[in-house]
C-alpha cells in the first residue's frame, strides 16, 4: 500500500479499522516530500518537523480515547495567501517576504477544530495573480505529470502538491480560476464554491467581490468532505451567507439520469485546443449514456466575461494592495529620503511585475474621467452575465464547459505575453463575475499525457448539483486509476 | 472698494465621532487615550486579510441625527472606499460613503443677528477615523497610534448658506447641541471628537461664487472664527490686488493667526472612490426608521419654547441653557428637587456660567447633579443658609460635589435664625457702634446697612440677614 496515494476517505477508512496511524501518515507525507520537492517545488513553507510532532500528540490522543474527530491527524497543505498563525504567509511575495500573521484565518480556525495538520504553505502566483504559478518570487512550481509544463494557477502550488501526492488534499483560493485551472493542468479535482459560502476572513485579498476559498482534492469525495468543513456563515465576514449547514458528501448518488445539462457553444469555439474539445464531447456523450439531458446553448455574454474580469479584479486589486505601503509591516526600502519615497521604492522593489502591472490597470479603471467608461461598465456587464446566467439555469441544473481551452503549457511559454495568460482564464472568469460555484474534474489526458480538465458550473449555492454530477463520471471515467502520473 | 462689497460664502463639513462604545468595523474600544496601539486589532490595524463587519450602532446613531436635522432618510445605502495613502490610514483607503449616503437634504435653524435663518445640510454619511501620528523626537521619525483609527465619525456637509464668522459659530453650536441631545457625540472639541472643515469664498454680488479655500480639522470656535476673518481679508486682498485665490487646502496656525497652503496641486488627490466590495449594501425599512424616530428626545428648539412657557423663563437665557444638553438637563433634574424654576434658572445663568468660563470648562465637565444644585436652592428658599453662603456652597460643588447639607454642616455654615441670638447680636455692633445709630436717626438709612453688614461679619455671613434687618430697625426706632 502507498499512503500517500489514497484519497483522505481511503485514509479515514483505514485509521478506522487501526491498518494505519495517524503518526505513519504524516511520516509518509513528509518522506514523500523529502522526495518530491526538489522537483515539483510546491511549497514556499515546509512543516514536516512540526506535523510529525503534532501527528504523534494526536495519536497520543486517540489511543486514550479522547479525540473523536473524524478528521483528526489528517495533514493539508494551505495556500500561502491563507493567514496562518505562527507560520509565514508570504502570497510568494518580496512584499511580504517574513511575514508572519497575528491570527488564523476563518477556515484555519475551522481546519484546527478539526485537528487537522498543516504540512506547509504552499506556492502561487504572487498575490494569486496569475495562471502559471511563474510569478512567485520565491519559486517556478513544476507541473507533477511533466516537469517541464506549468502546473497552471494561481493555486499552482496547491494543485501541484496534491497531484504529487504531497499532501493529501489542500485548500486553494479561487479569483477567475485559481483553483480550477490548476486542478485542470495537474489533473486533481478543484472546487470553487458560491461566493459567500466559504468565509473571506484571513483570506489576503486580491478582488475582494470574486475571491473564494476552496478545496483541492484527489477526488470528488474528498471535495465534499472538505467542503464541508470550511464552508458555512462567519460573522467576520459579512459577505458570507447565514444559511443551514449541509452535509455535502450525501449528494453524491452516482446518478444523473434525468439531469439536465447546458453546454454553450461559445466555450467550444474559438481557441479551444482540438484534443480538449474531443475530450469534452467524449464526456458529454457519457452524460447522455448514463441517462442524462444534454444541449447546446447560447452564452454570448460569455465573451465580455474576460474583459469585465480583468477591469473589476484589479480595480479592487489596486485599492486592496494599498496596505502594502512599507508602513507596518512587509517590506520597507532601506533607504528613502522622505515619506513619498518610502512609498514609492518600497512598493517599485516588494511587488513584481504582474502585481504592478494589474495595480497600474486597476487604478487607472478607477481614476476620474475614465470611472465612468471601464469600472462603471463593467459592473452593468457583471448584471448582464449574472442575468444571462440566471436564465440558463431556469433551463439546465449544470452548465458544462471545458476548464481551460488548452492543457499545461510549457513553462515560459507565455512569460512574455500576459494577454495570452489572461486567455487561460477565459473559461473559468464568468463564474467568479456571476458568483456561482464551478467544479473541474480531470475527464482525460491528451496525447503528450497531459490531463484535460471539465468544468461543472451551477446556479447560487446548488454546490451539491455540481458534486452529485462530477462525481457521477468520475465513477464512470475512473481517471485517477486509468492515468496514474509516473 | 472694501470688504462690504464682497459676499462672503461658507460652507461647512462637520466631523463629529460618534459615542459607541466600539468601533465602527471591529470590537475595539473607542475610548480616547490609552498607550498608543492598545485599542487595535488585526482590522482596525488593516493586517493582511482582515475584513469589515459594520457596527449596526453606528447606523442607528447617524440615523437619528439625521432624523434631528429634518433629512431624508436613506433606505438603501451602501460603503465607499476612499483611497489615498498617508501612515494613519493603514488601509490605504478609508470606508466612506460617496454617491448614497444615510441621510441627505436637511435643515438646521440658527439665530443670526437679523433673526431666525434656515442652514440646509446637503447630506451626513458615516466614515472610520484614521489613526495619529505623533511627530516627535523618536530620533528625527514619527511613531503611528492606531488607537483612534476606525473610530466612527458622521460627516454633515451643509450647502454653501453660512455668510460670516458669526453664523458659522451659531451653526456649529446649533449642530453640537442637537449631537449632544440625541447623545450620539460627546462633542469634546479638545479631544478633537468635533472637529470642521471649512471652505470660504467670496465674490461680488453681481458675480458667480468665487473659488473657495478649504481649512481643514478645526477644532475650537475661537480659532473657527479667527481663521474666517483671516481667510475673508486675504481673499479680498488677493482679487483687490487682481489676483486670483487658488482652490487649494489650507492649515489655520493659530501662533501665527495665518493661513498656510497645505499641499501642492501637483498632488492634487483623486480618491478613485468605489463601493466597498467587503460590506454588504445597507438596507433600513421604515419600521427601523420609524423606531428609532420614536426614541429621539425632546430637541433644544422644543425644550425652549417650553422653558419660556412653564417657566417664564427670558429667551436670552432660556437660549444658554439649552444650547448645552447638559445644562440644560441639570437645569430640569434641579427644579424637580427644589421646585423653583427662578433660582435655578439665576444660579445657572450667573454663578455656574461665570465658573466655567473662569475655568474654561465645558458643561459636560460639571462635577455635581442636579439634585445637588437643587438642595441648595431648598437650603436657600427655607432660610437655612443665606444666598451669599449659598456661593460658597456652589463653590464646594465644583471642588468636591457632595450633599450640601453635609458641606454647611461640615464647615458650619449653618444661618442663625434664633431670635435670641439674633437679638444678642444686634445688641452687640449696636454697643460698638453708637455713630451709626446716631446717624441713622439724623436720616441717614445709609447706616442700617452697614450694621446689618457688621453683623453679618461677625457671624461669618451665617445670620439670617432678613432677621437682622429686621431687629435692627426695631431697636433704632426705639
Amino acid at each position: 500500500m502507498n499512503i500517500t496515494e489514497l484519497t483522505v476517505h481511503e485514509l479515514q477508512e483505514k485509521i478506522k479499522n487501526k491498518e494505519l496511524t495517524i503518526t505513519e501518515i504524516t511520516k509518509a507525507y513528509a518522506d514523500r516530500i523529502n522526495e518530491k520537492e526538489k522537483d515539483v517545488q510546491s511549497f514556499i513553507t515546509t512543516l514536516t518537523d512540526e506535523a510529525i510532532e503534532k501527528a504523534e500528540e494526536i495519536q497520543a490522543k486517540i489511543d486514550k480515547g479522547e479525540i473523536i474527530g473524524d478528521l483528526a491527524g489528517i495533514p493539508i497543505g494551505i495556500k500561502d495567501n491563507i493567514c496562518t498563525k505562527g507560520v509565514k504567509t508570504t502570497c510568494a511575495s518580496k512584499m511580504l517576504e517574513n511575514f508572519v500573521s497575528p491570527y488564523d484565518a476563518t477556515v484555519m480556525d475551522k481546519i484546527n477544530n478539526e485537528d487537522m495538520i498543516n504540512l506547509g504553505k504552499l506556492n502561487m502566483d504572487e498575490f494569486a495573480m496569475g495562471g502559471s504559478t511563474e510569478y512567485s518570487y520565491f519559486k517556478k512550481t513544476k507541473n507533477p505529470w511533466n516537469l517541464n509544463k506549468v502546473p497552471g494557477g494561481s493555486s499552482g502550488g496547491s494543485a501541484a502538491a496534491v497531484a504529487a501526492n504531497m499532501v493529501p488534499w489542500a485548500l486553494g483560493s479561487d479569483t477567475g480560476g485559481s483553483i480550477r485551472q490548476p486542478a485542470s493542468f495537474c489533473g486533481v479535482v478543484g472546487l470553487k464554491p458560491t461566493y459567500g459560502l466559504v468565509s473571506r476572513y484571513g483570506l489576503v485579498a486580491f478582488a475582494s467581490s470574486l475571491d473564494q476559498i476552496g478545496p483541492i482534492t484527489k477526488d470528488v469525495t474528498d471535495s465534499a468532505m472538505l467542503l464541508n468543513i470550511i464552508a458555512g456563515h462567519d460573522e467576520r465576514d459579512t459577505t458570507s451567507e447565514d444559511m443551514p449547514k449541509k452535509d455535502y458528501t450525501k449528494c453524491l448518488k452516482n446518478d444523473v439520469k434525468g439531469l439536465k445539462i447546458g453546454v454553450p457553444k461559445e466555450f467550444f469555439a474559438e481557441g479551444i485546443n482540438q484534443e480538449v474539445k474531443e475530450t469534452l464531447e467524449k464526456t458529454i456523450q457519457e452524460y447522455k449514456n448514463m441517462g442524462a439531458e444534454v444541449e447546446e446553448f447560447s452564452l454570448d455574454i460569455a465573451q465580455y466575461s474576460l474583459a469585465t474580469y480583468y477591469i473589476i479584479a484589479c480595480a479592487e486589486a489596486s485599492s486592496n494592495l494599498g496596505r502594502f505601503d512599507g508602513i507596518r509591516y512587509g517590506y520597507r526600502t532601506p533607504e528613502f529620503k522622505n515619506l513619498k519615497e518610502l512609498y514609492k521604492k518600497s512598493r517599485t522593489e516588494g511587488f513584481g511585475d504582474e502585481v504592478k502591472r494589474r495595480i497600474i490597470l486597476g487604478t487607472y479603471v478607477l481614476s476620474s474621467g475614465y470611472y465612468d467608461a471601464y469600472y462603471k461598465k463593467a459592473q452593468q456587464v457583471r448584471t448582464l452575465v449574472m442575468n444571462e446566467f440566471n436564465k440558463a439555469f431556469e433551463k439546465y441544473d449544470v452548465i458544462l464547459t471545458p476548464t481551460s481551452p488548452t492543457v499545461a503549457f510549457d513553462i515560459g511559454s507565455k512569460l512574455d505575453n500576459p494577454l495570452e495568460m489572461y486567455l487561460s482564464d477565459i473559461c473559468t472568469v464568468s463564474v467568479n463575475i456571476a458568483g456561482l460555484p464551478g467544479i473541474s474534474i480531470p475527464v482525460g489526458v491528451d496525447k503528450q499525457g497531459m490531463p484535460i480538465g471539465m468544468q461543472l458550473i451551477g446556479n447560487r449555492f446548488q454546490e451539491e448539483m455540481i458534486l452529485n454530477a462530477a462525481y457521477t463520471i468520475e465513477q464512470k471515467l475512473k481517471f485517477r486509476e486509468n492515468y496514474k502520473l509516473q | 472698494m472694501s470688504r462690504n462689497d464682497y459676499q462672503v460664502i461658507i460652507g461647512l463639513e462637520i466631523h463629529a465621532e460618534l459615542s459607541t462604545k466600539t468601533k465602527i468595523f471591529c470590537s475595539c474600544p473607542t475610548e480616547f487615550g490609552g498607550q498608543p496601539n492598545t485599542h487595535v486589532c488585526p482590522v482596525c490595524m488593516a493586517m493582511p486579510g482582515a475584513l469589515p463587519v459594520l457596527n449596526e450602532k453606528v447606523v442607528e446613531y447617524a440615523v437619528k441625527a439625521g432624523l434631528a436635522t429634518n433629512c431624508e432618510i436613506s433606505r438603501d445605502s451602501k460603503n465607499d472606499r476612499k483611497n489615498y495613502y498617508y501612515p494613519d490610514l493603514p488601509k490605504s483607503y478609508q470606508i466612506s460613503q460617496f454617491d448614497k449616503p444615510l441621510c441627505e437634504n436637511g435643515y438646521v435653524e440658527i439665530d443670526t443677528k437679523n433673526g431666525k435663518k434656515k442652514i440646509r445640510l446637503e447630506r451626513i454619511h458615516i466614515e472610520e477615523d484614521a489613526g495619529k501620528l505623533n511627530h516627535d523626537d523618536f530620533g528625527g521619525g514619527s511613531l503611528v497610534d492606531l488607537n483612534r483609527a476606525g473610530v466612527p465619525l458622521i460627516e454633515i456637509v451643509s450647502k454653501p448658506d453660512l455668510r460670516s464668522a458669526e453664523e458659522v459659530e451659531s451653526y456649529m453650536r446649533k449642530i453640537k447641541s442637537i449631537l449632544e441631545y440625541i447623545e450620539v457625540s460627546d462633542c469634546k472639541m479638545q479631544e478633537g471628537s468635533l472637529r470642521a472643515d471649512v471652505n470660504v469664498s467670496v465674490h461680488k454680488p453681481e458675480e458667480p461664487f468665487g473659488t473657495r479655500t478649504e481649512m481643514k480639522n478645526m477644532n475650537s470656535f475661537r480659532s473657527i472664527t479667527r481663521a474666517i476673518e483671516y481667510e475673508i481679508e486675504r481673499q479680498i486682498d488677493v482679487l483687490e490686488d487682481g489676483g486670483k485665490i487658488e482652490q487649494e487646502t489650507l492649515r489655520w496656525d493659530d501662533v501665527s493667526g495665518k493661513t498656510f497652503s497645505m499641499r501642492d496641486k501637483e498632488d492634487a488627490q483623486d480618491y478613485r472612490y468605489f463601493p466597498e466590495p467587503d460590506l454588504v449594501a445597507i438596507k433600513l425599512s421604515e419600521e427601523y426608521i420609524e423606531n428609532i424616530k420614536n426614541t429621539l428626545p425632546e430637541l433644544p428648539e422644543s425644550r425652549k419654547q417650553r422653558y419660556l412657557q412653564e417657566y417664564e423663563l427670558s429667551e436670552k437665557d432660556a437660549n444658554i441653557i439649552t444650547a448645552s444638553k447638559y445644562l440644560s438637563d441639570l437645569f430640569e433634574s434641579a427644579i424637580k428637587v427644589c421646585n423653583n424654576p427662578k433660582s435655578v434658572n439665576n444660579w445657572i445663568i450667573s454663578d455656574i456660567s461665570r465658573i466655567l468660563n473662569e475655568t474654561e470648562t465645558e458643561p459636560i465637565a460639571i462635577p455635581f447633579d442636579g439634585n445637588q444644585l437643587g438642595k441648595l436652592v431648598i437650603l436657600i428658599d427655607n432660610g437655612t443658609i443665606s444666598s451669599s453662603i449659598g456661593k460658597k456652597v456652589l463653590e464646594e460643588l465644583f471642588e468636591k460635589p457632595r450633599d450640601p447639607e453635609d458641606i454647611i454642616k461640615e464647615k458650619g455654615w449653618i444661618q442663625i435664625s434664633d431670635e435670641g441670638a439674633i437679638k444678642e447680636i444686634v445688641m452687640k455692633i449696636l454697643e460698638a457702634n453708637p455713630q451709626s445709630i446716631a446717624d441713622f436717626k439724623a436720616g441717614k438709612d445709609r447706616a442700617l446697612g452697614f450694621l446689618v453688614g457688621q453683623a453679618m461679619k461677625e457671624t461669618k455671613g451665617k445670620a439670617n440677614p432678613k432677621m437682622l434687618n429686621e431687629m435692627f430697625l426695631e431697636e433704632l426706632k426705639k
